[in-house]
C-alpha cells in the first residue's frame, strides 16, 4: 500500500510548536472485565501529525474516541487544549466542538444538504448567523474541491465525495485537532487517493492531526510521528523514516512485514 | 464489430454500447395481461373464477345500492316506495335514513342553529393542519396553526372568548419564561420554570382573570354541553385530539425509554407497558366511572376531556414503541456524528436524529392513529354518541326499527374514506422523503 502523493507534500508550514494539544497519562480503559486500553500515555503537541497504526482490535480506534469522549476511559487523565476530560458535561461540549472527528462511514447527516450538513453544528452550537455559516462552507467545500455538490444529498455523493464533506464537515467547527478514524477504509482504491490529498492539504495548514490509518504511504508522507498499538498498548512510535526503515518491536517488525509485504 | 478480434481470446473494444429502448413487446398494457393473467392454463382458470366471483358479488351489491331509495321519513315509507317502483320481492336499500337523520348523524344533538360552529372549526382544522402537511405552503400559515386550538374549542363549546384567550396566555407565559430565565439558569431549570408558572397561573389567575375580562366585555358564544355532541363530529373531536396530543406524547415517552437516566428510563417503561397491556375499554370505564370516586366530590371533569386524555395516553403508549423502533433503526454513527460536532442532547435529537427516526416510523406512527380513530367507536360503551351509538339510538326509533345494513355501511364507508385518506397521505410523504433524501 505504499503510494500516493508521497514526493509532492511541502513540510515547509508543517512545524510543531511547544504548546501541548493533548496530553493523556496512564490512561485506561475496560469494556465489562476486557482491559481494552492499559495505561496509555501520549503528549501531542500543536501542528504534530500523528498516525497510528496497528492491527484490528488494538485499541487504536477507542483510544482517539476517548480523546472526543465518544468513548469513557475509567481511569488515568485526558487533557486537550487544556481542559480535562471528566464527567463534566460542559468541558465535554466545549472539546467536542474544539475537536474535529472524520469516521471511517462518513456519518453524514442524510435528510440534509451537504451544505446543510456543513452548517448545522456552526449554526447551533457555535451561534454564528446562517448566511455568514453558509459561506463559511462554501469556502471549506471549495477547499474539498466540491462546491457544486452544495445543494446535493449525501445518499447522491460518491463514498469519496462524501469523507471530502465530512472533512469539510468538521472543519467549519473551526477545530484545533482532528481525529480521524480509518478515513480512507471503507472507500474503492480510486477515491482514497482524493481523500488523502484533502487530508495532505490539512496537514500543510498546519492542523494538529491524529489518524488511525493503514494508510502507509500516507504516513510516510505527512505524519512526524507513527505510532504502533497492539493489545491495547501502545508498542512503538517513531519518526516515520526510522519506524518504517527500523522498527524495533518483534511484533512491529511482523506487522510492517504483513502489510508491506505485497 | 467483434469479428475484427473473434479469432484470439485477447479482447479489446473498439466501440462503446449506446444505451437502447426495451423491445416494444415487453411494456404494454397487452403484454401486462397476457404476462400476467393469462400466462399459464392455470392463471386462465384462476382469472376466470376470480372474475366470476367479482361479477357475483357486485350483481348483487350494487343494484341494491344504487337503486336505493333516498326519499321516505320511515321504513314502512321506504318499503312501500320501493314495492310501488320495483315489486315487493325486491332488495333495494333505503338510504332514506342517512338523508333524513344526516344532521343528527354528523353532529348529535348539538343546537341545530349552532351547525355553522363544528363546521367553520373543522375547516379551520383543514387549513391549520395544511401547513403540517404540505411543506410547499407559506409558513406563516403556521401561526394559524398555533391559534387554531383555542379557537376551534371556542366555536364547539362556547362559551365566553376571554376563557380560551386566557388559557393560550398560559402557553405565552410558559414560552417567555423559557426565554428570559432560560440564559440565567439553564436548560433545566428553566423547563421547570415553564411547566410552573404556567400551572401556577391556570389553577390561580386564568379563572377569575376570564370572568372578570368576560364581564367587563361580554362576547362569547352560547355554551353547548359535551353530551350534546355526536355523531361524525364526536369521532372527529376525539380523533383528531387523540392524535394531535399522542405524537409529541409518544415522541417523549421514545426518548425517555431509551434515556441512561435511570429514573425516567422506568418510569417510561412502566407507563407504556402498563398502558399498552391493558385493553381501552378497560380504561375508557376508567374514565367513565371509576374517575369519579377518585376525584374531590362536586369537581365537574367533562366526560369528553377525559375520554381524549384516555386515548391519547393509550395511543401514545403505541406511537412510543413505534418511534423507539425508528430510533433503533438509526446507525449509531448519526449519533457519534452528532455529538462529535457539539451538538448536546437536545440539539441532536431535534436536528439529526428525531427527523431520520420519524421517518422511518412513518408507517407504524399512521398505523396507530388509523388504529385509534376507528377505537373511537368504542365510545358508545360508555354512553357517548359516536356514529354507532347515534345508529343504535336511530334503530331503536319507531320510525327506522329494523333498519341495519345502511346505517352501517355507511358509516363503514365515513371510516374508511378517513383511514384511506391518512395512509394515502402516509405513502405520499414516504415517497416524497424517499426522493429528497435518497
Amino acid at each position: 500500500m505504499q503510494n500516493q502523493a508521497t514526493e509532492t507534500v511541502d513540510r515547509s508550514h508543517m512545524q510543531v510548536s511547544d504548546e501541548i494539544a493533548i496530553q493523556i497519562t496512564k490512561m485506561n480503559k475496560w469494556y465489562g472485565s476486557f482491559h481494552v486500553l492499559r495505561d496509555i500515555d501520549l503528549t501531542v503537541h500543536r501542528g504534530e501529525r500523528i498516525v497510528v497504526a496497528g492491527p484490528s482490535g488494538s485499541g487504536k480506534s477507542t483510544m482517539i474516541r476517548c480523546i472526543n469522549r465518544l468513548e469513557e476511559h475509567q481511569a488515568g487523565k485526558i487533557i486537550v487544549d487544556g481542559t480535562e476530560l471528566g464527567s463534566d458535561l460542559k468541558n465535554i461540549d466545549k472539546i467536542r466542538s474544539e475537536v474535529g472527528m472524520v469516521f471511517q462511514h462518513f456519518n453524514l447527516f442524510p435528510h440534509l444538504t451537504i451544505l446543510e450538513n456543513c452548517t448545522l453544528a456552526p449554526i447551533w452550537v457555535r451561534k454564528i448567523p446562517k448566511r455568514e455559516a453558509e459561506a463559511t462552507a462554501m469556502h471549506f467545500l471549495e477547499k474539498v474541491k466540491i462546491p457544486e455538490q452544495a445543494n446535493k444529498y449525501p445518499g447522491q455523493l460518491s463514498g469519496g465525495q462524501q469523507q471530502r464533506v465530512a472533512i469539510a464537515r468538521s472543519l467549519c467547527m473551526k477545530p484545533r485537532i482532528m481525529l480521524f478514524d480509518e478515513p480512507t477504509s471503507a472507500l474503492d482504491p480510486e477515491m482514497i487517493k482524493e481523500v488523502l490529498d484533502t487530508m495532505v492539504s490539512l496537514a500543510e495548514e498546519g492542523m494538529t492531526m491524529l489518524c488511525v490509518t493503514h494508510e502507509m504511504g500516507f504516513a510516510q508522507a505527512v505524519a512526524n510521528r507513527v505510532i504502533f498499538m497492539d493489545a491495547g498498548q501502545i508498542v512503538e512510535q517513531n519518526e516515520p523514516k526510522e519506524f518504517f526503515n527500523n522498527p524495533q518491536h518483534e511484533r512491529t517488525k511482523l506487522f510492517l512485514s504483513q502489510i508491506l509485504g505485497h | 464489430m467483434s469479428d475484427t478480434h473473434a479469432q484470439t481470446v485477447a479482447y479489446v473494444r473498439d466501440t462503446m454500447t449506446e444505451q437502447r429502448e426495451p423491445p416494444l413487446s415487453q411494456t404494454g398494457a397487452y403484454k401486462w395481461i397476457l404476462g400476467n393473467m393469462l400466462s399459464t392454463p392455470l392463471n386462465v382458470i384462476l382469472t376466470i373464477g376470480s372474475l366470476w366471483v367479482i361479477w357475483s358479488v357486485l350483481s348483487h351489491v350494487l343494484p341494491w345500492a344504487v337503486l336505493g331509495i333516498w326519499n321516505a321519513d320511515s321504513l314502512s315509507a321506504c318499503r312501500a316506495i320501493r314495492t310501488e317502483i320495483y315489486g315487493a320481492d325486491a332488495s333495494v336499500a333505503c338510504w332514506a335514513v342517512i338523508s333524513e337523520r344526516w344532521p343528527q348523524l354528523l353532529f348529535g344533538f348539538y343546537p341545530p342553529e349552532g351547525y355553522w360552529r363544528p363546521v367553520l372549526a373543522f375547516a379551520l382544522f383543514i387549513a391549520a393542519i395544511a401547513p403540517i402537511l404540505f411543506a410547499s405552503l407559506p409558513r406563516k400559515m403556521l401561526w394559524l396553526t398555533v391559534a387554531s386550538p383555542f379557537v376551534m374549542f371556542w366555536l364547539i363549546w362556547g362559551g365566553t372568548v376571554w376563557a380560551p384567550i386566557c388559557i393560550a396566555l398560559g402557553f405565552v407565559i410558559g414560552w417567555a419564561a423559557i426565554r428570559v430565565a432560560g440564559p440565567r439558569i439553564g436548560a433545566l431549570g428553566s423547563i421547570l420554570l415553564a411547566i410552573l408558572v404556567p400551572v401556577l397561573y391556570w389553577v390561580v389567575i386564568a379563572g377569575p382573570l376570564a370572568s372578570g375580562l368576560s364581564a367587563i366585555l361580554p362576547i362569547g358564544l352560547d355554551q353547548v354541553a359535551s353530551r350534546d355532541m355526536g355523531g361524525f363530529m364526536l369521532a372527529l373531536i376525539i380523533g383528531i385530539a387523540g392524535i394531535v396530543l399522542s405524537l409529541p406524547l409518544g415522541i417523549v415517552l421514545a426518548l425517555g425509554r431509551q434515556s441512561d437516566l435511570f429514573l425516567i428510563n422506568k418510569v417510561s417503561v412502566i407507563f407504556i407497558e402498563v398502558i399498552r397491556g391493558v385493553p381501552l375499554i378497560v380504561w375508557l370505564f376508567t374514565a367513565s366511572l371509576l374517575l369519579n370516586y377518585f376525584l374531590p366530590p362536586g369537581t365537574n371533569f367533562d366526560l369528553m376531556l377525559r375520554v381524549i386524555i384516555m386515548v391519547t395516553l393509550f395511543s401514545s403508549a403505541y406511537i412510543a414503541e413505534v418511534v423507539r423502533g425508528g430510533l433503533a433503526a438509526l446507525p449509531k454513527g448519526q449519533y457519534e456524528a452528532g455529538a462529535a460536532l457539539g451538538l448536546d442532547y437536545w440539539k441532536s435529537m431535534r436536528l439529526v436524529v428525531l427527523p431520520q427516526a420519524l421517518k422511518i416510523s412513518i408507517p407504524g406512527i399512521v398505523n396507530t392513529f388509523i388504529g385509534l380513530f376507528k377505537d373511537t367507536t368504542l365510545v358508545v360503551f360508555i354512553g357517548l354518541l359516536d356514529p354507532i351509538g347515534l345508529s343504535n339510538a336511530i334503530r331503536a326509533s319507531t320510525e327506522w326499527n329494523g333498519i341495519y345494513w345502511e346505517l352501517f355501511v355507511f358509516i363503514g364507508l365515513c371510516f374508511f374514506i378517513f383511514c384511506f385518506s391518512m395512509g394515502r397521505y402516509s405513502l405520499f410523504l414516504e415517497k416524497k422523503l424517499r426522493r429528497e433524501h435518497r
